[in-house]
């Protein structure tokens, strides 16, 4: 049962690696950048459901969507203000300034909301579900859950809405988009939205099991290490790789010495790009020259 | 006959280089235009700055009476000019279906099913290929695919850019017959990019031979064919002689 436990917390821990990987990959797919300020996002979205739930006492099913909302204007404003300018300028240049963008965010969000760590209350925060003799957080189940959903609506909206095939086709062949008229720029905001948005619901998820403090967006070096082991570029792969690297944690803080734990992770990575450098779900296609 | 499209002295630079040297060029409503030259003449980069992929440093292109030079690619691609560009652009993840309703993204009527079965009427080999990833198409198929794209946009203007590039001659004939009907049946103003003179010169109204960034001769395609310099320079008809004589304005008396 120990084992099933820790599961459930390898799991769900990876879920939020996963999501944040999935920023990663949205916009790396969509634009060619990486934007190592996802973790920072993350960051940023759990202060903002903080704000709504226990500093303006909005009730948590009013404050998700408004997270939400707020999460996604402030990816677009990032997109317009400083990616944008940048197209054409070498990935370099973009990866020194999402770095630095990642600094600006903690140093802003400690001015705001004050270094010292936040709980967030949710309306499911203490409870437990006792299945035999393995004891569940309701927290966790949230992550699940939410993470499945978020998943599921994500594929319904890449595979079947007509907005999502554009971005699809933004992200396959930029000039042919533009040529039948989709309006890439667009297409990137949206993106931006998009992995913004998703970083939120990652925040708000994870608050409620670990303390919020303007630190915690460095998991997002974690989520890398997942997205690279999914196969950077593949949307699954980013969810799996998470999964994958949370449950390797969990058992190697189980059955290794400490500090193993927090190690595992890049082992992982190491052994991945060792063994199988295009990772788990090798989507990329090799680069046209 | 109207003038949908006029380019007026054009000059367009890929970093320091310039690529375009003052072209002006006028494409009639309801014409085949051609547009020929060997590698590097600059045709693919007139197609461009038409389409907005790249902007001009110099001169005026306009579309039915509107300047559009210097504007995003997709809003120009909005205003019906329909650009297939060199080498089957299709998006290779998608299937045909998607794709070609991708070509329709700007619209918003009701027709586009109906459009989509006009593309299969012209193109019926893509109807068996319905959801086949367009990756997994052959290279004509794509090309079709990528024409059919266009169509979708239902352009008043299309721009195609080599499209006979790696086919086989029988592919080449059908979509030079392809070509004919959409000018003829839908209407479609066409300026062709070849390096194909034959085929350019049996499809097209009117022709323009481009060279190195200029444009070095012009006249309808019927003469073009006739002519002696593009008999020996690109039908092949004569051999091709040293290499100084085979630039166009050595030969010809403009300095």
């Amino acid at each position: 049962m120990e084992v099933f436990q820790l599961i459930i917390s390898g799991v769900s821990q990876g879920c939020v690696y996963g999501l944040i990987a999935l920023g990663f990959v949205l916009i790396y797919k969509a634009t060619e950048m990486v934007n190592f300020a996802q973790g920072d996002i993350m960051m940023l979205g759990a202060y903002v459901g903080i704000t709504f739930i226990s500093i303006w006492d909005w009730p948590f099913w009013w404050a998700l969507p408004a997270t939400i909302g707020v999460m996604a204007l402030v990816g677009v404003v990032l997109e317009r203000l400083l990616l944008r300018p940048m197209i054409g300028e070498p990935h370099f240049a973009v990866l020194m300034l999402t770095i630095g963008l990642g600094f600006v965010l903690r140093a802003i969000a400690g001015a705001i909301w004050g270094n010292e760590p936040r709980a967030l209350p949710t309306p499911y925060v203490g409870e437990v579900l006792e299945l035999g003799s393995a004891v569940i957080g309701y927290e966790n189940i949230a992550i699940i859950a939410g993470t499945a959903v978020l998943c599921l609506c994500m594929w319904l909206f890449f595979r079947f809405s007509r907005l999502g095939i554009a971005m699809q086709a933004a992200s396959q062949n930029q000039l042919a988009a533009f040529y039948v008229g989709i309006p890439v720029k667009r297409m990137y905001s949206l993106v931006w939205a998009l992995s913004a948005a998703i970083a939120g619901v990652a925040g708000i998820l994870t608050a409620p099991v670990s303390l919020v403090d303007p630190l915690i967006g460095f998991v997002g070096i974690k989520a890398f290490a997942a997205a690279i082991v999914g196969g950077f570029g593949s949307m699954p792969g980013a969810i799996i790789g998470g999964l994958l690297i949370g449950l390797v944690e969990q058992f190697a803080g189980l059955y290794l010495p400490p500090g193993f734990s927090d190690m595992s992770a890049y082992v992982l990575l190491l052994v991945m790009l060792l063994v199988r450098p295009q990772g788990l779900f090798a989507t990329m296609q090799k680069k046209k020259v | 006959m109207t003038v949908l499209l006029d380019i007026k002295n054009i000059e367009t630079y890929y970093g320091p280089v310039m690529a375009i040297r003052g072209v002006s060029m006028q494409v009639a409503e309801g014409q085949i235009v051609s547009l020929l030259g060997a590698n590097g003449a600059g045709k693919t980069t007139v197609l461009k700055t038409i389409s907005g992929a790249m902007d001009p440093q110099k001169g005026m292109v306009s579309y039915a009476g509107e300047a559009i030079q210097g504007k995003d690619p997709d809003w120009v691609a909005r205003q019906g000019i329909a650009h297939v560009p060199e080498g089957r652009e299709v998006f290779p993840f998608l299937n045909v279906d998607e794709n070609l309703r991708m070509g329709a993204f700007s619209r918003h009527d009701g027709d586009i099913q109906a459009d989509i079965e006009m593309v299969y009427d012209y193109f019926p080999v893509l109807k068996t290929l319905i959801k086949s990833q367009a990756v997994n198409l052959s290279g004509g198929q794509q090309q079709m695919l990528a024409i059919g794209r266009a169509l979708m946009l239902r352009p008043r203007l299309m721009l195609l850019d080599e499209p006979s590039l790696g086919l086989s001659p029988k592919l080449v004939q059908e979509i030079a017959e392809i070509i004919r009907r959409l000018n003829t049946e839908q209407a479609v103003t066409v300026l062709l990019v070849e390096q194909n003179a034959k085929m350019a010169l049996e499809v097209g109204d009117y022709g323009y031979v481009m060279e190195v960034g200029r444009i070095v001769m012009e006249d309808s395609c019927e003469r073009l064919r006739d002519a002696t310099d593009i008999q020996e320079f690109y039908l092949g008809m004569k051999d091709q002689g040293v290499r100084g004589r085979r630039r166009w304005k050595q030969r010809k008396t403009w300095r």
